[in-house]
């Protein structure tokens, strides 16, 4: 992939090894793209599973005022930029459940309403603060800076996510693959969709100080929906998506070092190869089956 | 030190003058309103119209040109406006239809006309191109790692041919200045005087502070004077006071950086023995830290590039803002 800028001959161990052993920075941004890959996969798959594929858009706009508000409290803060975009995106995701709850409308819909008026309230906070840059960073953050803070933020939000996965795992497992049954479990199954609502806003807060909220959309879904081309059992989609995931980031800085492009997209990049080269030849409804399966009808 | 009681100077002697003034003429004229395109423009132009002009500003203290949204309050002001200021050189992308779609017809004043511009081409490099005394330095940068290639491409095909930032040197703040000057003159005819007075008492100014940077910048001995800064905005101020600057990161400050551009950066410093690193006010200090941490070079303070400070703050004139650079950047290359 380097062959452009490169042109000595290259061993295994300079191309995999070195940049990392080199570079603390990449050191950083390795561990960073990992853990981010580990919460990546399920949260994905699940939300794919749901219906709600547009989710972790939405939410990752919903970001937008929190942060924008922490910017003006704090500055370039990491925990309190962090803490305020949780507690906006949060705040969208109950609203959208809650109402979808109360009245007939779907949650894809309030949760469109309300991250529009999220992100129309985050533009105006930062225009009127004055600094376009700051809008810039905030949705494109640079894996390359991640630092001690950043890390532990990443690491707190990827814990808290896993342990509330496994407590809801099961009612999740059986909503998903019933979608009245939420309904009929009534107060436990809202809760559980709400604790569910609560991850997927933990992964973005954690995702979106790495590799910015845009970005963070990709790590998200690309790998979960490359994953159920592969498996219709959403446990082995889930660690399927999360390697998926986790190869992205280790290639998509590789990628980035060795060629020069960007790191962010490189890392959406590489996830966006892995989603298309499952959709070709995946080994569940892929395109390479259907055609199998048209010809056998041919022939029959 | 000196430096920054020099404003006050000119706002005694403006004042005087201004006293006088109204005797002789009687003040004919209400103050015709000028825009800028941004706050460095506006301060030179607010020095030499004073109490003649009204000036507006487009990117204000602290902002970045390079991604300006005009508003439509922006649109009026400029139709509204008698004289717009601009800085040429490719720096305001967005001022062309601008201009266009707000039906401005007064006189459009490109600041940096007759600076000599600075191809971008070998500014990206980002040491000063060849003097006497950074010969030797010039000669080992040739033997950059092959990596560079693909960025120098890259540079080139983004950013056009020139560098912008010409203010940086001081020579060329002259040159703003009488520019400036020559438009006001011929929209304000009546008050040539007036103009001329301010524009020579401020040139002047420019002049000493210009003269004083070289001597003190010059008295650091020259393997020194070589720092990093987060933005590529320092080509001119490089070559017209010969101090090396590597660039952290590309020119425009909405470009993600990639690890190949930290690697070789870090790389650059530990083999050069760079001693100090700028966070600029308007860039992602993280990346810098990371630096930092990585070079063990210690981070130097705020250079200012495109954009003046708040008003009241340390960097809110053309003239304290480089002072104010010129200060930091002797701060941290003293042992």
């Amino acid at each position: 992939m380097g062959k452009a800028t490169i042109m000595e001959p290259m061993t295994m161990v300079d191309f995999f090894w070195s940049p990392f052993a080199e570079f603390a920075f990449m050191q950083r941004a390795l561990v960073a793209s990992l853990a981010l890959g580990l919460i990546s996969g399920p949260v994905g798959v699940l939300l794919v599973m749901r219906r709600m594929s547009l989710a972790g858009d939405a939410i990752s706009h919903a970001v937008l005022p929190g942060a924008a508000i922490g910017y003006m409290i704090a500055g370039m803060s990491l925990p309190v930029l962090g803490l305020g975009a949780f507690i906006t995106a949060l705040l969208v995701a109950l609203l959208a459940s809650g109402v979808s709850n109360i009245t007939s409308q779907r949650e894809d819909a309030s949760l469109a309403a309300f991250y529009l008026m999220a992100l129309a309230i985050g533009v105006t906070l930062v225009s009127v603060h004055g600094s376009n840059i700051d809008l810039m960073h905030l949705l494109f953050g640079s894996i390359l800076a991640v630092d001690q803070t950043a890390l532990v933020l990443i690491a707190s939000a990827t814990s808290v996510t896993l342990i509330l996965l496994a407590m809801i795992w099961r009612v999740l497992l059986t909503s998903s693959f019933d979608p009245l049954f939420l309904a009929q479990y009534g107060r436990s199954g809202r809760l559980a969709n709400q604790l569910f609502m609560l991850t997927v806003v933990l992964t973005f807060v954690a995702c979106f100080q790495t590799l910015g909220t845009l970005m963070a959309v990709g790590l998200l879904m690309l790998p979960a929906v490359a994953a159920k081309f592969w498996s219709r059992d959403i446990p082995t989609a889930c660690l399927l998506a999360s390697a998926f995931a986790m190869i992205s980031g280790a290639t998509g800085l590789l990628l980035s070092y060795h060629a020069s492009l960007p790191s962010g997209p490189s890392i959406v990049l590489t996830a966006g190869a892995i989603y298309l080269v499952s959709l070709f030849v995946g080994s569940h409804d892929s395109l390479l089956i259907h055609t199998i399966r048209s010809t056998r009808h041919r022939e029959s | 030190m000196r430096q920054l009681y020099r404003p006050l100077l000119s706002l005694i002697t403006v004042s005087s003058l201004l006293l006088s003034a109204p005797i002789v003429q009687a003040n004919p004229t209400p103050p015709i309103d000028v825009v800028a395109s941004f706050s460095i423009l506006a301060n030179i132009t607010e020095e030499i119209g004073g109490p003649l002009v009204n000036v507006t500003t487009l990117v204000g203290p602290d902002a970045d040109s390079h991604v300006f949204n005009p508003s439509p309050a922006d649109a009026k002001s400029l139709a509204r406006a008698q004289v717009v200021v601009i800085n040429g050189l490719g720096f305001e992308g967005w001022i062309d239809r601008l201009v266009k779609s707000s039906g401005f017809k007064g006189k459009l004043v490109v600041a940096s006309n007759g600076v000599k511009p600075l191809d971008f081409k070998e500014e990206t490099k980002s040491h000063a191109p060849e003097q006497k005394d950074s010969h030797d330095h010039s000669h080992k940068h040739s033997h950059k790692p092959k990596t560079d290639h693909g960025k120098h491409d890259h540079a080139k095909h983004d950013q056009g041919e020139v560098d912008p930032h010409a203010w940086q040197d001081l020579k060329n703040g002259k040159i703003y200045a009488e520019n400036i000057r020559a438009a006001l003159v011929a929209v304000l005819p009546t008050a040539r005087d007036e103009i001329n007075a301010r524009a020579k008492y401020y040139i002047d100014q420019i002049e000493a502070l210009d003269q004083d940077s070289r001597m003190r910048l010059n008295a650091v001995p020259a393997e020194q004077r070589r720092v990093v800064s987060s933005h590529d905005a320092f080509g001119y101020f490089a070559q017209a006071y010969d101090v090396e600057f590597f660039a952290a990161q590309g020119w425009s400050t909405d470009r993600e950086v990639s690890a190949a551009h930290m690697a070789t950066l870090i790389r650059e410093i530990r083999k050069d023995k760079v001693h100090a690193l700028f966070v600029e006010n308007m860039s992602d200090p993280r990346l810098m830290q990371r630096i930092a941490e990585e070079t063990g070079v210690r981070i130097g303070g705020k250079l200012y590039s495109d954009a003046l400070s708040a008003p009241g703050t340390a960097a809110d004139t053309y003239l304290k803002m480089f002072s104010s650079n010129v200060n930091t950047i002797l701060q941290a290359l003293e042992p």
